[in-house]
């Protein structure tokens, strides 16, 4: 084990795949200087231009050309700097990437990953700051990835890398200076296999990317108020652990689902409606409202999920209480 | 058709050649009144831009901040060879346009601290301010996204029949955007009033324009489509001017859109956490020392026999201005949380 920052974690998943295997290569706007928030640092010099390479503002082309390298057998890494500026390439993601090796009778893969920095980050207002994983969960042929740890986002990186279908990888700019424990070695973790954080019976919270960690701070409060609520981090969206998921609620009987993206629309539905048609469980849902992302504190501070809110609709469940 | 055959020519303050003559041609510099006009504006964007910075190393701004110190010549050559009515749209370093199209320096400044008196009620923050009275449209945060709406805009400007044109700025990294390219045949072939300004800074964020553009000469870029493209110095506001008149004579004649490849530099980092460690500090202190836009208006304005005196009053009323609106970004109050649920589409 070593203690590891959520960047450095990744930083050191692509570098160990790049050593691994040669087809691994990454593309995209400012990693020549180390990325723009250094999650390319010293990379460019261990292993040259060719592989870590440096790309016009054109996402794309960027992402566009890398689905051609990618159907050619080499495995890029496409950066896009913040899961926002994505969007300028999503023809190339949904309808060629996610396409192609179903649309061409499986002649061809796309083992790509696109790395969308995603998530509110001090004021960075509403072009900047979307959380849109749901977009991409909705879309037959990607993997979609939200790690919330160090240890977590250097083995679904690896995971993600060594994929040979098209995978988003959503990291969230907040988590990036995160300390955590991350085991040494070459350790890659399954899609579709959640974490269970905290153990507990009395109601199942689910949650993925940063607001698992407001959901730990909810966990803990509610420990000291007599609630013992499990805590389920989803690590990815597509595939996601049903089994994990479902097996729990059963057992508690309450079901939360916590979201930092737009509750509307958000995979927190789809994971509900799962779970109704499955299991017999009090079921309630926490995101944003259905808002664009304000740059003054108070309106960011005003659509973010808060730990106050989260304890508030687990006592809700728990308790019984009509649910507003 | 009056697509010039030679789309392209080089030049510090001469306008591009067109078949159709009176369009602009040479013009002259600007006069005493007028440059001295020009050094004022130059000079309130520079210190609005220099307390901004301030107040962001005070942790009174958040987010990203992008100043535009060492463009300035730019945003008000061009402003000062366009009407009423014309419209204005940018990316995310838009606080230069905004005080040069005249918005006021108290609304963006409140804006950047996110506080009710902004231009957008602290929803947008330094990146996205709009000022329909003014005619600017943004304020725009993904790159080379403000390109095809200015387009719209250079449209809906021939659609009414009027003789507006639209100026439509994006930066040298911006200019590599698939959108770019689809407005300029768009505009070409609809002989759109647009002046597409590529503001060259010689840096997309980290990257010298070197290593992310493979063309040496980006006037030359609406080629194709038949559109006139100059280069100018942006360093200096009367050959700003100059081309800006150009530019504007031959959109308002419904000639179609124009190009002008602007050379300019920005002194400070790509945004206030940029450390800017992609070139050297002896660049930057060699275009502070030789290029600066507003030393160079000085100059000028002494050799026309402006004195001390002059500078000094303009100098005290510029930092008075710049010193009201940070005095009313820091009272204004923060926008109540029902702020929330204003201009949008349905809540729930």
């Amino acid at each position: 084990m070593a203690m590891m920052t959520y960047l450095d974690a990744a930083r050191a998943a692509l570098a160990e795949e790049m050593r691994r295997d040669p087809t691994v290569w990454a593309v995209g706007e400012d990693l020549g200087r180390g990325g723009v928030f250094s999650q390319y640092r010293g990379l460019v010099e261990e292993f040259g231009p060719e592989r870590i390479s440096d790309a016009p503002i054109s996402e794309a082309a960027i992402l566009g050309a890398a689905v051609g390298a990618a159907m050619m057998g080499t495995r890029p890494v496409v950066e896009m700097r913040f899961s926002d500026f994505a969007l300028c390439a999503v023809d190339e993601l949904v309808n060629q990437a996610a396409k192609a090796r179903y649309m061409f009778g499986g002649q061809t893969r796309v083992p790509l990953v696109v790395r969308e920095p995603m998530g509110m980050w001090r004021s960075s207002a509403a072009q900047h700051s979307q959380s849109l994983e749901a977009w991409y969960a909705h879309i037959p042929g990607l993997v979609v990835v939200c790690p919330s740890t160090p240890a977590d986002n250097k083995a679904l990186l690896k995971a993600a890398i060594r994929s040979d279908d098209p995978v988003v990888y959503l990291e969230h700019k907040h988590l990036w200076p995160l300390e955590g424990e991350v085991p040494d070695g070459d350790h890659v973790l399954p899609f579709g296999q959640a974490a269970i954080v905290t153990p507990g019976s009395d109601l199942t919270i689910v949650s993925w990317s940063a607001q698992v960690h407001v959901c730990a701070d909810a966990v803990a409060t509610l420990a000291r108020q007599g609630v013992k609520a499990e805590l389920i981090d989803l690590r990815t969206l597509w595939p996601w652990d049903k089994e994990t998921v479902l097996a729990s609620a059963a057992r508690t009987g309450r079901l939360l689902i916590v979201h930092e993206a737009v509750q509307a629309g958000g995979f927190g539905a789809e994971i509900a409606a799962t779970a109704a048609e499955h299991i017999t469980a009090r079921i309630r849902r926490l995101g944003a409202p259905r808002a664009p992302i304000g740059y003054a504190p108070p309106l960011e501070d005003a659509v973010r999920v808060q730990a106050p809110a989260i304890v508030a609709a687990a006592l809700g469940l728990v308790n019984g209480r009509q649910l507003g | 058709m009056a697509q010039p055959a030679d789309t392209k020519k080089r030049g510090k303050a001469r306008a591009p050649a067109t078949k159709n003559a009176g369009l602009g041609g040479n013009q002259p510099g600007l006069t005493k009144d007028e440059l001295l006009r020009g050094y004022r504006d130059m000079l309130l964007i520079r210190r609005f831009e220099e307390k901004a910075g301030q107040l962001y190393g005070m942790g009174l701004i958040g987010g990203f901040c992008h100043l535009y110190i060492g463009q300035e010549a730019v945003v008000v050559g061009m402003q000062m060879a366009l009407g009423e009515g014309d419209q204005v749209i940018t990316s995310y370093r838009d606080h230069g346009h905004m005080l040069a199209t005249g918005m006021e320096a108290r609304g963006v400044m409140a804006e950047l601290t996110g506080r009710a008196g902004g231009y957008s009620h602290g929803k947008g923050g330094s990146m996205h301010m709009f000022s329909k009275e003014k005619n600017f449209f943004g304020g725009h945060g993904i790159v080379g996204a403000q390109v095809s709406l200015g387009t719209g805009l250079a449209f809906s400007n021939r659609y009414r029949g009027n003789d507006r044109v639209c100026v439509t700025y994006f930066g040298d990294g911006a200019a590599n955007q698939g959108q770019v390219f689809e407005s300029f045949n768009l505009a070409s072939l609809m002989k759109l009033p647009c002046i597409y300004v590529i503001e060259n800074n010689k840096y997309g964020m980290g990257t010298s324009v070197d290593r992310a553009t493979a063309s040496r000469d980006l006037s030359l870029n609406g080629a194709p489509w038949g559109m006139p493209g100059v280069q100018v110095d942006g360093m200096d506001v009367e050959a700003m001017h100059a081309a800006a008149l150009a530019a504007v004579a031959h959109c308002r004649a419904g000639l179609g859109p124009y190009l002008l490849e602007v050379q300019t530099y920005r002194y400070r980092g790509h945004s206030m956490s940029d450390p800017g460690r992609y070139r050297s500090r002896e660049e930057v202190q060699n275009m502070r020392s030789t290029r600066d836009c507003i030393e160079g208006a000085r100059h000028k304005l002494e050799s026309l026999g402006i004195e001390e005196a002059q500078f000094r009053e303009i100098d005290d009323s510029v930092k008075r201005i710049v010193q009201d609106a940070a005095d009313f970004a820091q009272t204004s109050p923060e926008p109540d949380v029902s702020e929330l649920w204003t201009d949008i589409l349905l809540e729930g």
